[in-house]
């Protein structure tokens, strides 16, 4: 072998190496979440954390249930989606079928930049212009709810569902339009009964992935939602998500306490829920390539 | 009959505009309220000076330095990796179960919370590795955070250019790197550009990541080494707005113009890159 197959084979083993770099990662990420946040249910059954009505990680003694975490990341989840899905799907189909090809062209830069700006600057925005308005306007003790977190998420959430479901609408084959033009069918009436169905598993991964979006985001959340570990009854009241509760209080834990293990805990929840919503989408993705 | 059809059809657009209305305004929204509120904040010593008297005064120069150092240090490690994870993907791998695994793989990467990647990153760099609350860490955290990004626009960028370029100068006896190396990475460059501007864009912005792995309350001097803890502009921003009482709304919002500038510039960059080329291309 000489000294330059010698380069091109050293090379391509490199190459190799960062291929299969992925799936080293994720399954790095799960070992080391699992090797802190295991060790929580010495102290803590299963049952308990997951459905516990309480999380009071530094009292004494403490408790560790996260259902008042999760019901926030529900709440704060589902009124996001809520929002944001009609409205993003309904600007795909403007932006995929109707706009203009330069108006398409300044419309999805914006989406881009919405997609850009960071989550702590959506944050501060809440914090600074939602939060008093929806106090004042709904008069509450607070405007740090749920419902505001959800508003700022839904903005967060857009350009996720608005890019791959305009890629999903993009995708149905010309021919299936013309034949449904050729009928004498409108514009909306194609839209509405041939192209939305034909594109309708791509617009699940959509919201599929602007969910995972939504239940991920931190620090926006962080700064509207209130940060209240309490079980929530309405979309009203401040909430705290999984995400900020692992944000908020890990710069406070003791390294090894048993805190410290259940911040890890919650983020094995999360990572499970975030890795279910991709797979669920990943397939509905390949189902309609079929 | 025709009538009602056409009714409803600019009924059902109307309604579809709205909607993208809704989406778009609040950028322009955002971007309009933060710097009306912020330039006036925007001084040289804003710019330049340390934070004084509990971060009520002065400037927010360490912040930026350490954002500019952790966005350095991602794409020294993100940007070879996946570069060379999209060569792979493109060049090199079967229609296998290993492909499909790894696409699967890149997915999810892209779909962990950053909140996740911050834990992971504690876990993994700052106690198990011993590299300390550090930009190191901070780095490398951000870098995985990344990769996925780099890695789809590069495999996007390689998968454009024609399968004939490669046919050419295989024909001519080249191998297979050097086929890479000088007919397919060159034509890929302004793809894998936009890639490395969107990833470094999402570094400077990203502040859950950063929490546990290098970011610091305050710190009146800048990093002397890697191994240091780094103040970074969006933590920096969390800090001011939240957890220090009394500071200035001048100060709030100046801070966040000037992060929002960073992030929305880089990828302004991209988007001209990205169109230049599209149009540029001759194939």
């Amino acid at each position: 072998m000489n000294l330059k197959t010698f380069k091109e084979f050293l090379i391509e083993k490199l190459i190799f190496l960062s291929g299969v770099t992925s799936i080293m990662l994720v399954i790095l990420i799960f070992i080391f979440l699992t090797k802190e946040g295991l060790s929580l249910f010495k102290a803590v059954s299963l049952k308990d954390f997951l459905l516990g009505h309480y999380w009071y990680p530094i009292s004494e003694p403490s408790q560790f249930g996260i259902l008042p975490l999760i019901l926030g990341s529900l709440f704060v989840t589902m009124g996001a989606t809520i929002i944001s899905v009609p409205i993003g799907v309904a600007s795909a189909v403007y932006i995929a079928e109707i706009a203009p090809p330069r108006m398409k062209e300044v419309l999805k830069s914006g989406i881009e930049i919405l997609a850009a700006i960071p989550s702590v600057v959506i944050g501060f925005i809440g914090m600074t212009t939602l939060v008093p308005f929806v106090k004042n306007a709904l008069n509450l003790p607070t405007g740090l709810t749920a419902f505001s977190g959800s508003v700022m998420l839904a903005f967060m959430a857009m350009p996720t569902v608005v890019s791959i479901a305009e890629d999903a609408l993009n995708a149905v084959p010309k021919k299936y339009k013309e034949a449904a033009f050729a009928l004498g069918a409108t514009h909306w009436q194609t839209i509405w009964r041939v192209v939305l169905r034909a594109a309708s598993s791509g617009i699940v991964a959509a919201i599929m992935l602007g969910i995972g979006r939504v239940i991920g985001e931190t620090m926006a959340v962080m700064m509207i939602t209130g940060n209240a570990a309490r079980i929530p009854t309405s979309l009203f009241q401040p909430v705290r998500t999984l995400t900020a509760t692992i944000a908020a209080e890990m710069g406070e834990t003791v390294q090894g306490s048993d805190h410290y293990h259940a911040l890890f805990a919650i983020g094995i929840v999360l990572f499970v829920i975030t890795f279910i919503i991709n797979l669920i989408a990943d397939f509905a993705v390949h189902r309609k390539l079929k | 009959m025709r009538h009602n059809a056409y009714q409803t059809q600019k009924i059902a657009f109307v309604l579809l505009f709205i909607a993208t209305v809704l989406v778009v305004l609040p950028v322009i929204f955002i971007v309009f309220i933060i710097v009306q509120k912020g330039w006036h904040a925007i001084t040289w010593e804003f710019l330049t000076a340390i934070p004084k008297n509990g971060m009520r005064e002065g400037g927010i120069f360490p912040a930026i330095v350490g954002t500019v150092y952790l966005v350095v240090g991602t794409l020294i490690f993100a940007l070879p990796l996946g570069v060379l994870s999209a060569i792979y993907l493109t060049e090199y791998s079967k229609d296998n179960l290993l492909t499909r695994l790894i696409k699967l793989a890149i997915i999810n990467l892209a779909g962990v919370p950053s909140v996740v990647y911050g834990l992971f990153g504690l876990g993994i760099f700052v106690i198990f590795l011993k590299f300390g609350s550090s930009i190191l860490a901070g780095s490398l955290t951000l870098a995985i955070m990344v990769l996925p990004i780099i890695i789809t626009t590069t495999k996007e960028a390689l998968d454009s250019v024609p399968q004939s370029f490669r046919e050419v100068s295989l024909s001519l006896g080249a191998s297979k790197w050097q086929t890479i190396q000088y007919s397919v990475l060159p034509h890929a460059l302004p793809g894998i550009l936009t890639g490395v501007i969107l990833a470094i864009s999402r570094a400077a912005g990203e502040t859950a990541p950063i929490l546990f792995t290098v970011a610091a309350f305050y710190l009146p001097h800048l990093p002397q080494s890697i191994f240091d803890q780094a103040m970074a502009l969006p933590y920096h921003l969390y800090v001011i707005s939240t957890q220090v009482p009394n500071v200035s709304v001048e100060i709030r919002y100046g801070t966040a113009l000037v992060l929002l500038v960073m992030v929305l510039s880089a990828n302004f960059v991209a988007i001209v890159i990205r169109s230049k080329f599209r149009k540029m291309k001759k194939w």
